[in-house]
């Protein structure tokens, strides 16, 4: 494949013969792609591959174990578990990636929710006021500690602390207390305990995979039109492969009836997945196709570069904590949703570990400048994985949260380990 | 001779009570090399970062293209097409090179970002360069060498078609064919037309790249006289000592009335 960059002759041919590989604008082979991400992967750029490795891990340990892990009742129970926490870490993305760190966010997400619930059942309000509600709490929290961290300069880790504190007497105060607000608002309850259609989920199941392939093959035709940079085209094929096995593959799964009671058919899938959907792509797009995520990086990789570039880093850093306590407060909300009330420890104990955790488990990185918002629901999937499989397994709680702190350890460890080889090997 | 692009007349700065630049000229002129040098504390940041905006003048005028403009901040000089490439390189190294060179300032089909438009862009300057040294534009900085480096950020100065760049050490970090690449790219950008001011400790780099050497002593300009009108063993004592033969102040001015 030759290029179309002008091969104009250097002024003096006294280059490094060696730094002169011509600007190339593919990858090559599908092969080529393969080897290309193995040495990515050795030289420490890793992204959710631990994460993925451990997930099946996980389902084999748990799977082989006991009984009831693997029943369709119980994999669907797992994926509404999760929900809440996928969203949490992809809240946790904004902040990790300009390399803070935000240990509030489980409780302003409880916070956000509570808000919500006492809209609904104390003041009578409709559920989507009530959602504003809980949603316009958590970005007034985000900019209160965006502008402690950006402004006074105080370290996100004390300012979150102080939160954390803080918002569960906030908590308090609001539910009273050793009191819950019940929350059995009929749609923001259904999330968690209806279904889809099983007509609509397929109908948007099919939408999704053709929107994929569509723009898949749109993008790549329009980089071969321009000669940009591009992978291999197998490689779009094996990518359009995955996404459809995955999304076809869970909506078949999902539609099957998992009813222990013949009378009383559960299928579809459940609400909560389409909402996370919903935000990954959301998410996916503000980071990485628009300025927003692009200043996010830069200030996350050189905070000094961005500043001489133009970019308005107290502006950013603020954004990201607003960002991150906004949709806390939808977790929130997804978490109230599930367990079908607020308490003054909703969004403590270990969901706050599940914050920083997931995200961190899904190959975001704690040092800033490098994460995804798919990590975060990779993450999220592994935590609620040890969370729903251990029980099974061991019924003490001790070992759930040894096990949780473990994994969490393990992915920071990987994580740092993985940056110090980056730094040596350059990726 | 040309007129000028760029000039400074009878510029003063001083911190409190030190007085860093005395009545200071200096120019840049289209299409050429002018290289800055001076010794440690002579001034040469201070200078460079009155020309770019970072610190205002106590007195004299700043003249772009032979009219006086004012200068409130690193903006206004940059949207008079004047572009400063610092010694730590001010880059992302999570991004890619396209990302870093239009960082700040992306193009974009609102909301979108339009990085085919950009890739293009960035491949065509590089091109024009004569960049041919990276391997592929979408590579991340963190993989690049040091002349890479330098690469980047110079080709970043000059894409948004800037009349003036100002060089500060570039060669200084750079192994011997690194630094080859880097004086031949300079040289390129002044063949190009541009304004270019190269900082710098290096001799053999300034004889070798610049058209006119401007000295520093002190705060004062020594000399501003064309590379082949003066010796190396000259613009070391007009480093050193402010005067060299012909050149140069005729009294000290660490013994004259400040």
């Amino acid at each position: 494949m030759t290029t179309e960059t002008p091969e104009t002759t250097p002024a003096t041919p006294s280059y490094a013969e060696a730094d002169f590989a011509v600007d190339s604008h593919r990858a090559g082979t599908l092969r080529e792609a393969g080897i290309d991400y193995l040495n990515r992967v050795r030289g420490g750029d890793m992204g959710s591959l631990p994460a993925l490795l451990g997930l099946l891990v996980l389902f084999l340990v748990f799977g082989l174990t006991t009984d009831s892990f693997f029943t369709n009742l119980n994999l669907a129970n797992l994926t509404v578990q999760a929900a809440p926490i996928c969203v949490l870490a992809m809240a946790l993305v904004p902040v990790l990636l300009i390399g803070e760190i935000d240990l509030s966010a489980g409780f302003a997400g409880g916070t956000s929710a509570a808000v919500t619930a006492l809209m609904i059942v104390d003041h009578g309000q409709s559920w989507p006021v009530a959602v504003v509600g809980g949603l316009a709490t958590g970005a007034v929290i985000g900019t209160i500690i965006g502008t402690a961290v950006a402004k006074l300069g105080i370290p996100s880790f004390v300012v979150t602390l102080a939160f954390f504190l803080a918002l569960q007497g906030v908590m308090l105060k609001l539910i009273g207390q050793g009191g819950s607000v019940r929350f059995n608002d009929e749609v923001l309850r259904g999330l968690a305990i209806k279904n889809v259609p099983i007509t609509l989920g397929w109908v948007a199941a099919i939408a999704i995979v053709v929107l994929y392939v569509a723009i898949a093959l749109f993008t790549f035709r329009r980089k071969v039109a321009r000669d940009l940079a591009r992978p291999p085209f197998g490689l779009v094929l094996v990518r359009i492969g995955v996404v459809a096995v995955v999304v076809l593959g869970l909506t078949a799964y999902f539609s099957e009836n998992r009813s222990r009671n013949p009378v009383f058919p559960i299928e579809g899938i459940p609400w909560m997945v389409p909402v996370v959907i919903v935000i990954l792509i959301l998410m996916t797009f503000l980071l990485s196709r628009t300025t927003f995520g692009r200043h996010l990086y830069a200030v996350g990789g050189n905070t000094e570069a961005a500043r001489r570039a133009g970019i308005n880093v107290i502006y950013m850093r603020i954004m990201a904590f607003v960002l991150c306590s906004s949709l806390a407060a939808v977790a929130g909300i997804l978490q109230a949703a599930y367990s079908g009330k607020v308490s003054p420890g909703s969004g403590g104990g270990n969901v706050l570990l599940y914050a920083v955790g997931a995200a961190v488990i899904g190959g975001t990185s704690l040092f800033g400048g490098r994460g995804r918002a798919i990590d975060g629901v990779i993450g999220g999937i592994v935590l609620a994985t040890v969370d729903n499989g251990l029980p099974l397994l061991i019924e003490e709680s001790y070992a759930n949260y040894l096990v949780t702190g473990g994994v969490l350890l393990l992915a920071a460890s990987v994580d740092a380990l993985s940056r110090r080889r980056r730094s040596a090997s350059g990726v | 001779m040309t007129e000028p692009l760029l000039e400074l007349r009878g510029v003063n700065k001083s911190f409190g009570v030190v007085h860093v630049l005395h009545d200071v000229d200096f120019a840049v002129y289209p299409g050429q090399v002018t290289a800055l040098v001076g010794d440690n504390g002579a001034g040469k940041s201070t200078l460079v970062k009155v020309i770019a905006g970072i610190y205002g003048r106590d007195s004299g005028d700043y003249l772009f293209d032979g009219a006086p403009v004012t200068v409130h901040g690193p903006r206004d000089v940059a949207s008079l097409g004047v572009e400063v490439v610092y010694q730590d390189l001010a880059l992302c190294d999570n991004l890619d090179i396209v990302q870093n060179m239009f960082l700040g300032r992306e193009l974009r089909r609102w909301p979108v970002l339009n990085e085919a438009e950009m890739e293009s862009k960035a491949r065509e300057t590089l091109a024009s360069l004569s960049v041919r040294t990276v391997k592929s534009v979408r590579q991340p900085v963190a993989s690049l060498s040091g002349g890479q480096r330098q690469t980047v950020a110079i080709a970043k100065a000059v894409l948004w078609n800037s009349k003036i760049v100002l060089l500060d050490e570039p060669t200084a970090a750079l192994g011997v064919a690194q630094t080859r690449q880097v004086l031949d790219l300079v040289r390129r950008l002044a063949d190009r037309g541009l304004g270019v001011v190269l900082i710098s400790h290096n001799m053999t780099d300034v004889f070798e790249v610049a058209d006119r050497i401007t000295a520093l002593y002190l705060g004062r300009v020594a000399a501003d006289v064309p590379t082949s009108e003066v010796t190396h063993r000259e613009v070391v004592e007009l480093i050193t000592a402010g005067r060299s033969e012909s050149h140069g102040i005729s009294e000290s001015p660490a013994t004259a009335a400040i």
